[in-house]
């Protein structure tokens, strides 16, 4: 079984001469379970193919079918409890307005879970937290603190699929390897499929399996992570990429 | 002592454990804030004082504010126990302005009522909808505000007829559009922000974005410029009154009262002078309350 | 060296009132810059940002600037006006700040802003303004530059973002640059292209680089110097080809946490704080 399948994307902005294509033919499949990671040059539409799936994005074509439902237009409430994303910059992932307890309870009040404070608690465990955090506001929050409600808020409604657009990006590494050891446990015990964009080869080749490199738009070459540890990549791109990479370490 | 000091660390809890204390513990940390500006608190102080005064009106007055006497025509203050003094026709100016103030506060609260909130509907709905929808509602704005206030209030007045109400009404006719551009101008800064983003992908509608999660964002800066504004109000209801086309005589309005006054300003000045002080004394208080609400609510200050 | 340097800082202190006290978000740290690029490290909230940002003066009430000495070319600037600071700010003095999105203007599409900026130091007409900055973001990377001019911020993508930022201090030819986690969005090739660009700017212009990171790897091949700042002090400090030989625990858990494509681990490391960290005296950087 495939939890997402992607058949041609293409996404476009803008109409007429300023139309521009930020994803082209794209097509890819995730397994159940599997995590696919999204790599490539920045500004290549990574975030772009996100965005579209989440339904944010409504000027594309092709076909997606996710969690077995084919998209169309709009999603549907049933969609978004089976899908949820985490944004790259935890500073502007949170309303400043509102409390944690305010974001998580309106999320599961929204999927209609029942027994919302039990819930909160637990969710805020999980997401090692702890529930001396429930009501603060995100100012009085740090950058790590904040993206863990962010995953939080996205956990609410129990979804099977992830994605996840530079979760660590804005973090610093000591906080980096905190979340991503999170993300590694809680794809384990809710048998989460993530689709994980980063910049950083090292981040995706922790957490995926499969790598796909994008450039201009366009799938360059998907790739497994031994494939790319052994730094058998086909195409230039990604061999400049992956020299890039360990140039830049060592 | 120990209790205070219980509730004040309560408050000032950096873990409450409860969706009250939180709530409060925000509102008291507002507070502490506004507290620390004493020229706001003095804009505070200034504006309790008159709503008090105007509650208490019956009590405090010294005279029937409406009772004439000829023989005591344009007493000067002090004189014959008019504290104040008295008009042209022998009324208590000290007493009127006191039920003047009733007055004042009743246009302030209609107009607040009115203006900001059909600014704030019109500007997030403009700026959330986009589109034809953002033209439209944008044009019509724009027309209102090619219009001078008082002249479209004149207008308005003089097609509906000369009164307190309806001046009010004209006043918020015409006070909407600035709040509209502000809420519209937050709603396009907040709409494409990740929060919004965040909450659409939970599933909520475009009403609950825009009444749960726009709002609240956008109230802050109207609340601001409310009170700043509010002088304006004011001194717009008293030109009305001036002009004869708000409260009408005998109503201790205090527009109307400095407009009664201004035919003896010469040789009598604490008529006109008086309820000039008056307006003056209202509009200094809420523009110095409103720029020590800004401190308390920009939410810049959370992100420093 | 000879001359003075183009920043010298001793003893900076940064405080902040808060109602539960006050708060040293920097104790007590010194430091020179001179034609270099001198990396400052450090994980979140050790203070990293706000010695950028105290140099350039840019600390908001309730925070205060307290220091024996912060010079810029010999110039005390810790006694400045505002006018003088407001005039070497954005001329002489750049600062890439840390979120791009947040420090540009929601409403004002990339190339507004930019011709703005540009226009507000130097007296210059607005086509050369605008040819100046579409060839500075064609420098950074960008593709199709007059494209990206007519978009507003939440039309790019995070990394071009941040590459805007950094086009837009480079315009008015600053002596010292303070790059606030410059790269942060931008994937490795791109990276290496933006930081080669800096580092000849560096070079040719005799520039002086203040980088601020949280990547220990990056900073070391890519600065001369590197400070690495714990809870406001400086624990440690050393050239940048001796970073290998680093001793302090703090330093080497900032360089074992960092996931690695070739060498797999089944769990990261996770930092272990030490409470006598924070008391250890401040190090000079001092040259
Ligand atoms: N709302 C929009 N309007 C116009 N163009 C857009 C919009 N959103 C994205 N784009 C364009 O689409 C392209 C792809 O952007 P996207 O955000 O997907 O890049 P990315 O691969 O995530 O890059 P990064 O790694 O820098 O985040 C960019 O050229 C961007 O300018
Ligand atoms: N307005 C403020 N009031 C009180 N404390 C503040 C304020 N602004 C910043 N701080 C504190 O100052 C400390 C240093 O912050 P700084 O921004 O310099 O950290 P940083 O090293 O740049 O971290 P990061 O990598 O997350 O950007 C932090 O602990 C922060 O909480
Ligand atoms: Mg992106
Ligand atoms: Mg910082």
């Amino acid at each position: 079984m495939n939890a997402i399948e992607i058949h041609d994307l293409n996404v476009w902005f803008g109409s007429g001469p300023d139309r521009a294509n930020a994803v082209r033919d794209v097509s890819f499949d995730v397994a159940d379970g599997e995590s696919f990671g999204l790599v490539g040059e920045s500004g290549s539409g990574k975030s772009t193919i996100l965005r579209t799936i989440a339904g944010l994005v409504p000027t594309w074509s092709g076909q997606m079918t996710v969690a077995g439902e084919q998209l169309g237009r709009r999603r549907s409430k049933a969609f978004y409890s089976k899908v949820q994303m985490v944004f790259q910059d935890p500073y502007a992932s949170l309303h400043p307005r509102q409390t944690v307890d305010r974001v998580l309870s309106e999320a599961m009040h929204l999927h209609n879970v029942p027994d919302i404070d039990t819930r909160i608690v637990s969710l805020l465990d999980d997401v090692g937290l702890g529930s001396g955090f429930r009501f603060r506001y995100p100012h009085q929050l740090s950058g790590g603190q904040r993206q863990r409600v962010a995953i939080a808020r996205a956990l609410a409604c129990d979804p099977s699929i992830l994605l996840l657009d530079e979760p660590t990006s804005a973090l610093d590494v000591s906080v980096q390897a905190e979340i991503l050891n999170l993300l590694v446990d809680l794809r384990r015990e809710h048998k989460l499929t993530y689709i994980m964009v980063s910049h950083d080869l090292g981040v995706v080749g922790h957490l995926c399996e499969r790598i796909g490199v994008m450039k201009d738009g366009r799938f360059v070459e998907v790739l497994a992570v031994e494939e790319m540890r052994r730094l058998e990549a086909k195409s230039p791109y990604t061999r400049h990429l992956l020299e890039s990479s360990i140039n830049s370490i060592h | 002592m120990s209790t205070s000091q219980g509730l004040r660390d309560w408050l000032l809890s950096e873990e409450p454990t409860s969706r009250r204390q939180a709530r409060f513990a925000a509102w008291y940390k507002g507070w502490l804030t506004l507290r620390s500006n004493t020229l706001a608190m003095l804009g505070l102080f200034v504006l309790a004082f008159l709503v008090l005064a105007a509650i208490f009106a019956p009590l405090l007055a010294s005279h029937d504010p409406f009772a004439q006497e000829l023989g005591q025509r344009l007493l000067a203050p002090g004189e014959d126990g008019h504290l104040f003094g008295t008009d042209s026709l022998g009324r208590d100016i000290y007493s009127r302005l006191l039920y003047g103030a009733r007055i004042s506060i009743y246009i302030v609260l209609l107009v607040v009522m009115v203006a900001p909130v059909v600014g704030l509907i019109v500007g997030t709905v403009a700026g959330y909808a986009g589109g034809w929808v953002d033209v439209l509602l944008m044009r019509v704005t724009d027309i209102f505000l090619a219009f001078p206030r008082l002249i479209l209030a004149l207008a308005f007045v003089a097609a509906l007829g000369a009164g307190i109400e309806n001046a009010v009404l004209a006043i918020s006719l015409t006070a909407w559009p600035p709040y509209a551009r502000i809420a519209r101008a937050e709603t396009l800064t907040i709409r494409n922000t990740d929060f919004i983003h965040g909450i659409k992908l939970q599933g909520a509608g475009p009403v609950r974005i825009v009444t749960r999660h726009i709002w609240p964002l956008c109230i802050s800066s109207l609340v601001i410029r409310v009170t700043l504004d509010m002088a304006g109000i004011i001194l717009t209801a008293a030109g009305l009154g001036f002009l004869g086309l708000g409260a009408q005589p005998p109503s201790p309005e205090w527009g109307a009262m400095i407009s009664e006054g201004r035919k003896y300003i010469l040789d009598y000045w604490w008529v006109a002078t008086i309820p000039g002080i008056a307006i003056f004394a209202i509009s200094l208080a809420f523009n110095l309350l409103g720029d020590g609400l800004r401190d308390v609510l920009d939410p810049k200050e959370d992100n420093a | 060296m000879t001359d003075a340097p183009l920043l010298d800082v001793e003893n900076l202190w940064v405080r902040f009132r808060t109602r539960s006290g006050v708060f040293d978000a920097v104790r007590g740290i010194s430091f020179t810059l001179g034609k270099e690029r001198l990396g400052i490290v450090g994980e979140s909230g050790s203070g990293k940002s706000m010695t950028g940002r105290a140099v350039l003066r840019l600390i908001r009430p309730p925070g205060m600037i307290e220091a024996d000495r912060l010079d810029m070319h010999g110039e005390d600037i810790l006694t400045a006006p505002e006018k003088r600071m407001r005039k070497l700010r954005g001329g002489r003095v750049s600062m890439i700040m840390q979120d791009p999105k947040f420090s540009l203007n929601p409403v004002m599409t990339v190339g507004q802003q930019m011709v703005e900026a540009l226009r507000a130091h130097e007296r210059v007409s607005r086509s050369e303004a605008r040819a100046r900055a579409l060839a500075m973001l064609d420098e950074v990377a960008i593709r199709d530059p007059e494209r990206v001019f007519t978009l507003y911020p939440h039309e790019v993508s995070g990394g071009m973002g941040q590459r805007i930022m950094i086009a837009m201090m480079l315009l008015p030819n600053p002596e010292i640059l303070i790059a606030d986690e410059p790269t942060s969005a931008l994937d490795v090739s791109v990276q290496l292209q933006v930081l080669d660009i800096i580092d000849k700017l560096v070079r040719d212009r005799g520039m002086g680089l203040m980088f601020i990171s949280h990547d220990l790897n990056l900073v070391a091949k890519f600065c001369d110097r590197i400070v690495i700042m714990y809870a406001g002090r400086i624990v440690e400090t050393c050239k940048a080809d001796e970073l290998r030989n680093a001793q302090h625990p703090y330093t080497l858990g900032l360089l074992n946490s960092v996931p690695d494509l070739e060498h797999p681990r089944e769990k990261l490391e996770v930092l272990k704080r030490d409470p006598a960290w924070r008391e250890a005296p401040s190090v000079s950087a001092r040259q």
